[in-house]
């Protein structure tokens, strides 16, 4: 290679330039990509530019821990924004207290089956118990799943990733999921969007409305505090 | 809009100290979010400056997902060997995870408002 391409080379792979500047296009076409499928729930910004910063990973060699040293930057964006989801919850609270009791029971409901209902799967599947673990807390929002995988003996970096794949599959299923099942309120599907595929549903719920998105953000925040006091003492129960 | 930044910051911050100080299983900017929506209760509501910051935020919150999702490029080797099992078990548990809270929290709406309307 001609010595100056090296140094170059050697300067951006070195550099959190790259990392953070190739994250940021490949969400920008994502998002291009989705509005010109009409905002289809189908074409997953997440999904697509994920999709695309693997490839080319993948294509160039480049570790993803290369890549992360760029790309933290906007992942570190999670924490403060996990803290603005206080706004809309406040200004949707009167609905929030007017349903507390249905807020209540399903969220003890909804938590418990994604749980359950994925460790069963995949034992019944024959996975290995790593991997089953991993899976237990996969509908919890990032940061506190990762924390559970590791009190419970799974990998956190793969509960990571299946967490963000539930995230998801539950962005683009959901609107078809309630359309069938006559679930119309926007305060229902938002929180039953939440419960499962916290924060990619969120991001998904403000996409169909402001309420949907307020009581998805307030099922993330339950259903993180709730899995991570309940998983850890149910799952000897379950052998 | 730094403002705003900086008060989201301290929230976090808050919420992480409480957090590892008390040794919760809680991660810092949940209590960070507890912390804040209490506050907004007391001072009736945000300024305007956090109101369009927090919009501005959550309006590309898909975006804070990207990273953490490309980190599968570690674990190709287990997803190809484990792929029919992960997949049904995601598949499966996302359908009737979100089918059962949506239902049970539809069975508890609506009983209410029909006896309301029945008179």
């Amino acid at each position: 290679m001609n010595p100056r391409i090296t140094d170059l080379w050697v300067y951006l792979s070195a550099s959190p330039l790259l990392g953070l500047t190739l994250t940021l296009i490949a969400y920008q076409a994502a998002v291009w990509v989705n509005k010109r499928c009409g905002g289809s729930p189908l074409a997953n910004p997440v999904l697509i530019a994920v999709t695309a910063l693997v490839a080319l990973l993948l294509a160039t060699g480049t570790p993803y821990q290369t890549y992360f040293d760029g790309a933290q930057f906007v992942h570190f964006l999670l924490g403060p924004a996990t803290v603005a989801l206080a706004i809309p919850l406040y200004t949707h609270f009167r609905r929030v207290k007017a349903m507390l009791v249905p807020i209540v029971v399903g969220l003890v409901a909804g938590s418990l089956t994604a749980a359950f209902s994925a460790l069963l799967v995949a034992r019944l599947m024959g996975a290995s118990v790593a991997t089953q673990l991993s899976l237990a807390p996969k509908s919890v929002t990032t940061p506190i799943a990762m924390g559970i995988a590791e009190r419970i003996g799974g990998l956190p970096s793969l509960t990571a990733v299946l967490v963000i794949t539930t995230g998801i599959l539950g962005a683009v299923a959901g609107r078809y999921l309630f359309d069938v099942l006559g679930v119309r309120d926007p305060a229902i599907r938002g929180f039953a969007t939440g419960v499962t595929a916290h924060g990619i549903g969120t991001a998904r719920a403000f996409q169909e409305s402001e309420q949907a998105g307020a009581f998805s953000a307030l099922a993330m925040g339950m259903n993180g505090l709730l899995t991570a006091v309940l998983l850890p003492v149910l799952l000897p129960l379950f052998g | 809009m730094i403002a705003a930044l900086t008060q989201l910051l301290i929230f976090q911050l808050i919420g992480e100290v409480i957090a590892r100080g008390l040794d919760l299983p809680v991660p810092g900017p949940v209590i960070g979010m507890a912390l804040l929506f209490v506050a907004l209760s007391l001072r009736k509501g945000p300024d305007a400056s956090l109101q369009t910051t927090a919009q501005t935020l959550l309006s590309h919150l898909s975006l804070l997902f990207v990273p953490a999702g490309v980190g599968i490029v570690v674990h190709l080797a287990r997803v190809a060997d484990e792929w029919p099992a992960l997949l049904a078990a995601l598949i499966v548990s996302t359908f009737v995870s979100m089918a059962v809270t949506a239902l049970v929290m539809k069975a508890l709406v609506r009983k209410p408002a029909e006896t309301g309307s029945a008179r």
